[in-house]
């Protein structure tokens, strides 16, 4: 069966995050790669795809960036298609899901699988608009997934445990960490990714209205951005032996023992 | 406050509405004359007197969902109201697994934005502004809604504190989930509770949390040990659950439980920004961790540098000696 990964490029997230100061938005110029997250998805897309089908790609990017997109065609994805467009920048969830599901219109996938959520914007509704545009079920914090019978099996976590959820396909569904264990590049699959098709497409292209997407599109104002109350570091003490003792104090100070 | 209206989802546990629906509840009252809840999954007739008790005058139930995941119905039904002319100005939802999820297909449903995330809402001269953690909660950020209501804002929980208002029981109003063709197909068929001993993680008075630091999920039982010796709770950064140490119900962090206890004790744990995010709000931080340059201690009232495989297994004995 033929899967689509939704990826996501981002800055190092070991490099410090910064907000652009002008429009308050993160910035996200350079290079970018691949968020570690849906490192899960393109695993569990390459399990499920098996030897008939294939895994496709769907990514969105301001700036021409696939050095992430690349990262997830050497793990073994057959091939991309990456919306590249300055009217992109500032896009909100909201819009990012519009151009998301344009995209995947137009390969034609059984299943979708997404991260539960980015690890630079994390705001997690992204993967469910996109079924929402896309008319399509949805089943998000997979723990686990199977196929049979053109249906997804699902262990969905939940506050108490977990819920078992079967679904219809075509469907979305989004994988948390750790569902799968995801493969490393071989040298022969990064070799082989360089020569794979990325298809880079403008939101025109997509047709989709500019003014829908973006900035433009986003109807959220960034008003004021200030550092949170700093909560000051207190008394740090080196173990020698008997830092224990003080935890002891500190409880007592509390009134906890 | 100038806003007219604002509905809460009010999702049920157990047969009562989640505390951050309450917190939500309490919050909406201070920016709207009209408060609604929506509730779904059959729960609506007995949790109506504590939804009134919250602010909520009307109560929107979409009733029983035939093990069918929220999302799409709930969803489905509320832009059906709406779209009846039945339109608020802010919609608040709790951070939950199915918040998301309704949020997420309402707003792609009305083509309104949907803002997550948010600590904090305030209304001034009817414009709405929320505020956002954003970097692990080192920057706030405060963003203005300027498109066409409703707003919807998906909450953190523990944003507001939850007050009764002494409000009367409120009047059910049942709405009905249109067909949704396929988009509703996703079907629950079985549910599994994971056990628990001790108070809940989101309730406990004191956390204990373990990290990658422990170096083995069996060393996981140490963070257990003294968590039930200070009847507190247990939890566990994202690292050592996404490793498979321990359940996903342990997790505090973004992805995970927002935990604001008296005491939290971090062992192990060199915290991430995904990891602060859910703990910070404690009263007082202990952590544990052999690295000095570890971002907890920052935030940390005692820092201990040490192992915490040694640390530990001595702080459980000079606990168990006092008892």
């Amino acid at each position: 069966m033929n899967v689509v990964v939704c990826v996501k490029q981002i800055p190092d997230p070991a490099a410090p995050g910064a907000l652009d100061p002008q429009s308050h938005t993160l910035v996200r110029e350079g290079k970018l790669i691949l968020d570690d997250s849906d490192a899960y998805g393109v695993e569990m897309g390459l399990q499920l795809a098996g030897d008939a089908g294939e895994v496709t790609l769907v990514s969105m990017a301001p700036n021409q960036e696939v050095s992430g997109v690349r990262t997830a065609l050497a793990m073994g994805a057959a091939k991309a298609i990456v919306v590249s467009d300055p009217a992109l920048k500032g896009s909100d969830a909201l819009s990012t899901a519009k151009v998301l599901a344009k995209a995947i219109e137009r390969v034609g996938a059984d299943l979708i699988l997404a991260a539960t959520e980015s690890t630079d914007g994390y705001t997690g509704t992204t993967p469910v608009q996109v079924a929402e545009l896309l008319g399509l079920p949805s089943v998000t914090f997979a723990k686990k997934v199977t196929v049979s019978d053109g249906k997804v099996r699902v262990e969905r976590q939940t506050e108490a445990g977990f819920d078992e959820v079967e679904c219809p396909m075509p469907c979305l569904v989004t994988v948390t960490a750790g569902v799968v264990e995801p493969r490393y590049p071989s040298f022969k699959g990064i070799m082989a990714a360089k020569s794979k098709p990325v298809d880079q497409l403008t939101v025109a292209d997509l047709g989709l209205d500019a003014s829908s997407v973006g900035a433009a599109g986003a109807r959220q104002e960034i008003t004021s951005v200030a550092a949170a109350e700093a909560r000051g570091g207190g008394d740090i003490v080196v173990d020698e032996g008997d830092a224990h003792e003080r935890i002891v104090q500190f409880l007592e100070q509390l009134k906890l023992v | 406050m100038s806003i007219e209206k604002v509905w809460v989802l009010a999702e049920a546990a157990d047969g009562s509405p989640v505390a951050t629906s309450l917190e939500l509840l309490t919050q909406a009252r201070a920016m709207a004359a009209n408060v609604a809840a929506v509730t779904w999954g059959g729960g609506a007739a007995t949790m109506a007197g504590t939804l009134g008790d919250y602010g909520a005058t009307v109560v929107y139930d979409v009733g029983d969902l035939g093990g069918k995941l929220p999302g799409a119905p709930v969803a489905g039904a509320l832009a059906e109201l709406i779209a009846s002319g039945n339109r608020p100005d802010a919609i608040l939802v709790p951070a939950t697994y199915d918040g998301r999820d309704v949020a997420g297909r309402l707003s792609a449903k009305l083509d309104v934005p949907v803002l997550t995330n948010v600590v904090g809402l305030s209304v001034d001269d009817s414009t709405i502004t929320s505020e956002h953690a954003a970097f692990g909660g080192s920057l706030v950020v405060k963003a203005r809604f300027t498109g066409d209501g409703p707003g919807i804002f998906v909450v953190r929980a523990k944003s507001f504190a939850a007050e009764a208002s002494g409000g009367g029981v409120p009047t059910i109003e049942q709405l009905a989930v249109p067909d949704l063709g396929a988009s509703a197909a996703a079907t629950v068929l079985a549910r599994h509770a994971e056990e628990r001993t001790g108070p809940k993680l989101d309730e406990a008075d004191v956390v204990v949390s373990g990290g990658r630091g422990l170096g083995s999920a069996e060393n996981y039982a140490l963070v257990e040990e003294l968590a039930k010796l200070l009847n507190g709770a247990a939890g566990a950064s994202r690292a050592i659950v996404d490793a498979g140490w321990v359940p996903y119900a342990h997790q505090v962090g973004q992805t995970g439980k927002t935990v604001k206890p008296t005491l939290y004790i971090a062992c192990g744990i060199s915290g991430a920004t995904q990891h602060l995010v859910g703990m910070k709000g404690s009263k007082n931080i202990v952590a544990i961790n052999k690295d000095q340059e570890a971002p907890i201690f920052s935030i940390a009232d005692l820092g201990v540098v040490g192992d915490v495989h040694k640390v530990l297994p001595k702080l459980i004995e000079a606990l168990q000696a006092r008892r």
